[in-house]
């Protein structure tokens, strides 16, 4: 059963192509797929036939208990024949139905043939939670084949709601799934079913539940809307979803769990009043119809409601004419839709009052339409007759079911003769129609279904022969499926049917008043659009009122959430220190009262220098502090940090206004007040309440001696990094990749992988004669924006201060240092060449790409890590490696070193990506205003 | 000072609180810069508060004394890449606040134009998505199947389907 599965998915991906090849041709190949399916299930039939299974089962995602566990019986098996081979008819149908060159062809094709494997998941699953899979996919597939048209909005309307309604009910379905699962312990329909299930009040949820799902895929009442507004599909797909295949599932379903589940409370019930009730009113629904498949569509409703009050109410009897009336309505409906599908071709219309004249168009269509209709209104010798037949007498003794089943065959009988009548009567009046000529492969499809109806019927004893071991399962049977009952009951009713239909045709001109007036609630979508419209609603007034657009008003409220529930949660259940020491070094608090001072001054700073200033003042502070503390390493890459962020700023404050802008409302103000005010009280108290709430040992307290043994280095916080929480400083490399991409790609307006600003070559001669050059950058730049000072510096300082950084890095594993502060102290040193000799000294200074090094930088810690894993480690593990090197001698080598390296190569590539960004390319940009007008008046502040 | 009573003195939580106090107020502020400058505050406040976490002592470098008296290490090694991601995100935003001035001439967050949009709707009652609402494929007049092209000629003389 997998190989078909396989196969129907290889064809699928391979139709855009063979369609690509052969245009709708490909269908024929394509058709191959579906009827290998039927085939295999014909095959299979003396495994069935007398009760038998036949089941694989493939382990799938074994922590979820979840195996592919396909199991075949007598209804999966007949479904299995209706899929397979309607959708070989189908494939074949639509070789000709489709002209060449048809937009969206390709698609189509495929998602035809990936729904009838969808379906197949869904048939042969034993698995629930395998079934919803597929039960899923069909709906997605369908959701396509409807909305195959998307430029029209109909279409996109149809699909749409036909996925909402069939969604919703699935995953309703789901939860019932899981109810009747967890409580059964299995989820395997086979072993739920052998088992008895465990009573209670889960039992009733989870049956509503799944009912809700069967009756949504069914188009059964309160869910039916969603089907004739589906008929915006093309008349193929509509024939195959919409009458054979998908909307069975909700019956198969539903015949599936009634062996087991029939008898609980509400099962029968709402079966038996959704299924009647849709019965009547689609019929009803269908006599008012003028559009032919729009008929044939309420016709389907009517029948689906039939199939599943049928199905479902749980007798063994109405259980075997189920299944007979499930193979008879798959054969004249789909027959019925092809029908429907050559008129329109042929014809260009299927609104019965234009079409006249049609019989003498094409004797074998109309003797076809002629069987299925026939067998539709249950006229013997035809299938229908035979399942109709069963169906009265499975229930002579329910009355009142009864009168509502012979009431909607009635109906039956009535829009059969509608729909003859209607496609193939002449008009006076009317014009006929100058058909054209019917291609053969769009004519045998439909005849091949009425063929085979008209041939079951008299086949019934071998028909029920077939389907007797699912009515098996409900208990013994005594019915069987018969052409000639003799005089029963059952006949006698049919009889009845078929004259009451008749009459009610025949009346169709005094009673159109009556049609008229009494609409029914399943063509309107009134239903279906309000909800929709209601959630619109709602949905507009909710983002409405709480998505009011403001930065600040929801950073505000994201704050107050944070005083006041950690704030609260702390004033309810701190542990609070008793006592706690002022200082413990005299120049805390000295430090501390210049940072506080900072703070406040930057708060209320007018300028954007001077804040940023005192903003790098609480950050050297900060950096006191964690001297004090006792942790160097931050201190230095604090202080690092902090020189650059200085930097970076001016770079950009060169730019902006001077003045922050003039302060807005003063309410606002004083309410951001009393926020920071809270939080600092909260930050304060969660730094006390934290400090005394350990109960547990550090897990830190191991880290010296792990950083000596595993991490072969003795500054644990650098080995911290690079190897017992390696993990932490790859993803946070990651995102100063991202960040510095992000930097460049905001600022550059073109690629900036480009060549990059090259010193002209011009300048660079002018100058050399005049007097000594420091920099090679340094005579591009004004003279007014020279300093020969800080070239000279530069000059003297760059080298010491790059190899300062290489002596960081290498020395970081056993003192403070290491990949983050050498990175820094190598970038800083561009800075200074970039302030120095201005963009074209930066590409002196570095001539490759930031990206380059970036990338680099990001392979070479990955890299470390991979390896690791290659020779059998775990992911970044360090190991030693002792060389004897000539010369230099012994050398220890971590291979956490590598990795190191890896971050020193993207801090320095973060800062060379801004320097580009925010110096040489916003310098350009400086460049261009001036020489187009003179800059702009807000380009006063600062410059380098 | 031994390892059980080294921990966050009053000085350092106070420092704590007037830096994250004075980040929120600033990042409260609708010009970039000043969110910018807030952030950093509020990151300098947490960092601080991380670092509190733990005990104070000498540097943790084995070999440069006990190794009880030594701070921990855990959270600096926290608070180290958190001040490396910080300035990541320093240049990030200052590129944003450049960029907003380049296109806009200042680095003000103005109110999102697409919830403004919502409210407005939402105050003149009306639905959302253009797909839905309003009529239904039955107030379409080109309700069903639309491939033969002989009925898109036939509809010139008739009204169509339905």
């Amino acid at each position: 059963m997998l190989v078909l599965l396989i196969l129907h998915l290889v064809a699928a991906l391979a139709a855009p192509l063979l369609v690509r090849w052969w245009g709708p041709r490909a269908c024929y190949p394509l058709a191959l797929a579906p009827a290998a399916t039927f085939g295999w299930a014909l095959a299979r039939t003396p495994a069935v036939g007398h009760g038998g299974a036949v089941v694989e089962t493939y382990p799938w995602i074994g922590q979820l208990g979840l195996d592919i566990a396909l199991r075949l019986t007598t209804l999966s098996w007949l479904l299995t024949l209706l899929v397979g081979g309607v959708g070989a008819l189908v494939l074949v149908y639509s070789a000709r139905y489709f002209e060449p060159g048809a937009p969206g062809m390709a698609q189509l094709a495929a998602v035809l043939v990936a729904f009838a494997g969808a379906m197949l998941v869904l048939i042969f699953a034993d698995d629930l939670l395998l079934l919803y899979v597929g039960w899923e996919l069909t709906t997605i597939f369908s959701y396509l084949l409807i909305g195959h048209s998307s430029e029209r909005r109909s279409s996109r309307w149809a699909a749409a709601q036909a996925l909402t309604v069939t969604t919703l009910g699935g995953l309703a379905m789901l939860v019932g799934f899981i109810l009747l699962g967890e409580h059964a312990g299995s989820y395997r329909w086979s072993e739920i079913a052998t088992h008895p299930l465990p009573g209670g009040g889960y039992l009733i949820t989870a049956v509503l539940l799944i009912l809700a799902g069967a009756l949504s895929k069914s188009a059964v009442l309160p869910f039916s809307s969603w089907l004739p507004v589906a008929m915006a599909a093309p008349t193929p797909v509509s024939a195959y979803l919409h009458a054979a295949a998908m909307v069975k599932a909700g019956v198969y379903l539903v015949g599936l769990l009634a062996p087991v589940l029939a008898t609980v409370g509400p099962w029968r019930p709402v079966v038996l009043i959704a299924g009647v009730a849709t019965m009547l009113v689609g019929g009803w629904a269908a006599l008012r119809q003028n559009d032919l498949k729009l008929l044939l569509a309420y016709g389907t409703v009517s029948q689906l409601g039939l199939l599943v009050a049928v199905t479902g109410a749980g007798t063994p009897a109405a259980a075997l004419a189920g299944t007979a009336m499930l193979l008879a309505h798959a054969l004249f409906k789909a027959a019925l839709f092809l029908v429907v599908g050559v008129i329109d071709h042929g014809a260009g219309t299927r609104d019965l009052r234009e079409l006249s004249g049609l019989r003498r168009w094409s004797r074998p269509l109309f003797g076809v339409a002629v069987l299925a209709a026939a067998s539709m209104a249950g006229v013997p010798p035809l299938v229908g007759f035979v399942a109709k037949e069963a169906v009265f007498a499975a229930f002579t003794d329910d009355p009142l079911v009864l009168t509502g089943l012979v009431a909607g065959t009635v109906l039956t009988v009535a829009y059969s003769a509608r729909f003859l009548w209607g496609a193939f009567a002449d008009r006076p009046g009317v014009e006929p129609v100058q058909p054209t000529p019917i291609a053969a492969s769009m004519l045998v499809p439909p005849a091949v279904l009425a063929v085979v109806g008209l041939l079951a019927g008299p086949a019934a004893g071998v028909l029920n022969g077939l389907l007797h071991p699912y009515a098996e399962l409900l208990g013994s049977v005594d019915a069987h499926l018969t052409l000639w009952p003799g005089p029963t009951a059952a006949l006698g009713l049919s009889g009845l049917a078929l004259v009451g239909g008749g009459l009610l045709f025949a009346l169709r001109g005094p009673l159109a008043p009556v049609l008229a007036r009494l609409r029914s609630p399943v063509g309107g979508n009134q239903g279906y659009e309000w909800v929709v419209d209601r959630f619109d609603r709602i949905a507009i007034e909710v983002t409405g009122a709480t998505q009011r657009g403001s930065l600040p008003q929801y950073l505000g409220i994201i704050l107050v959430a944070v005083v006041l529930l950690p704030g609260g949660a702390m004033l309810a259940a701190g542990p609070w220190r008793a006592r706690l020491p002022m200082w413990d070094n005299p120049l805390q608090p000295v430090v501390v009262v210049v940072i506080a001072v900072a703070a406040l001054l930057a708060v209320r700073a007018r300028r954007r220098l001077t804040a940023m200033l005192l903003v790098g003042m609480t950050g050297y502070g900060t950096a006191m502090l964690f001297i004090l503390h006792g942790a160097p390493d931050l201190a230095l890459t604090q202080f690092l940090v902090e020189t650059a962020t200085i930097a970076v700023f001016v770079l950009v404050l060169r730019r902006l206004p001077e003045r922050f802008s003039a302060r807005p409302l003063r309410r606002s103000r004083w309410a951001r007040r009393a926020i920071g005010v809270a939080m600092g009280v909260v930050a304060g108290g969660l730094a006390l309440v934290a400090a005394g709430a350990r109960r547990a040992p550090d897990i830190s307290a191991a880290f010296p001696d792990l950083a000596v043994s595993e991490g072969y280095g003795r500054n644990v916080v650098n080995v911290t990094l690079v190897d017992i929480r390696a993990w932490d400083t790859m993803g946070e490399v990651a995102v100063l990749v991202v960040a510095a991409t992000g930097v460049a790609s905001l600022i550059f307006e073109r690629s900036r992988t480009g060549p990059r600003p090259r010193r002209p070559e011009s300048a660079d001669r002018a100058v050399r004669s005049d007097r000594p050059v420091w920099l090679r950058g340094g005579p591009t730049l004004y003279e007014e924006r020279r300093s020969i000072v800080l070239e000279v510096v530069t000059r003297l300082i760059f080298h010491t201060v790059a190899l300062f950084s290489l002596f960081l890095l290498f020395s970081g594993h056993n003192a403070p240092g290491g990949g983050f502060a050498g990175g820094l102290v190598a970038g800083l040193a561009l800075v200074v060449r970039y302030l120095a000799g201005g963009r074209y000294e930066l590409t002196e200074a570095a001539p490759v790409g930031a990206g380059l090094i970036l990338g680099a930088g990001l392979a070479l810690a990955v890299g470390t890590g991979a390896v690791a894993l290659l020779v059998g480690g775990s992911v970044l593990q360090s190991a030693k490696l002792d060389l004897s090197l000539p010369l230099i001698g012994d050398v220890h080598l971590v291979t956490a070193l590598f990795f190191d390296i890896g971050v020193y190569l993207i801090v320095i590539g973060l800062l060379l990506d801004i320097l580009r960004s925010l110096g040489a390319e916003v310098d350009r940009h400086i460049e261009a205003t001036d020489t187009a007008d003179g800059g702009l008046a807000v380009d006063k502040g600062g410059g380098p | 000072m031994t390892a059980s009573d080294a921990g966050p003195t009053m000085v350092l939580v106070l420092a704590v609180a007037v830096l994250v106090g004075c980040g929120v107020i600033l990042l409260l502020e609708r010009s970039l810069t000043r969110i910018l400058l807030g952030v950093i505050l509020l990151g300098n406040g947490v960092n601080l508060l991380i670092l509190l976490g733990g005990r104070s002592g000498g540097a943790p470098v084995v070999g440069t004394g006990p190794v009880d008296e030594m701070s921990d290490p855990l959270p600096q090694a926290m608070v180290l890449t958190a001040i490396v991601i910080t300035f990541g995100l320093t240049a990030f935003l200052l590129a944003v606040a450049y960029r907003s001035w380049y296109l806009t001439g200042d680095d003000e967050v103005p109110d999102d134009l697409e919830d403004r949009q919502i409210i407005r709707r939402a105050g003149r009652n009306e639905a959302g998505a253009v797909d839905h609402g309003g009529e239904g494929p039955d107030g379409d007049p080109e309700q069903v199947d639309p491939e033969p092209a002989r009925r898109r000629l036939r509809r010139g003389r008739g009204d169509g389907p339905r």
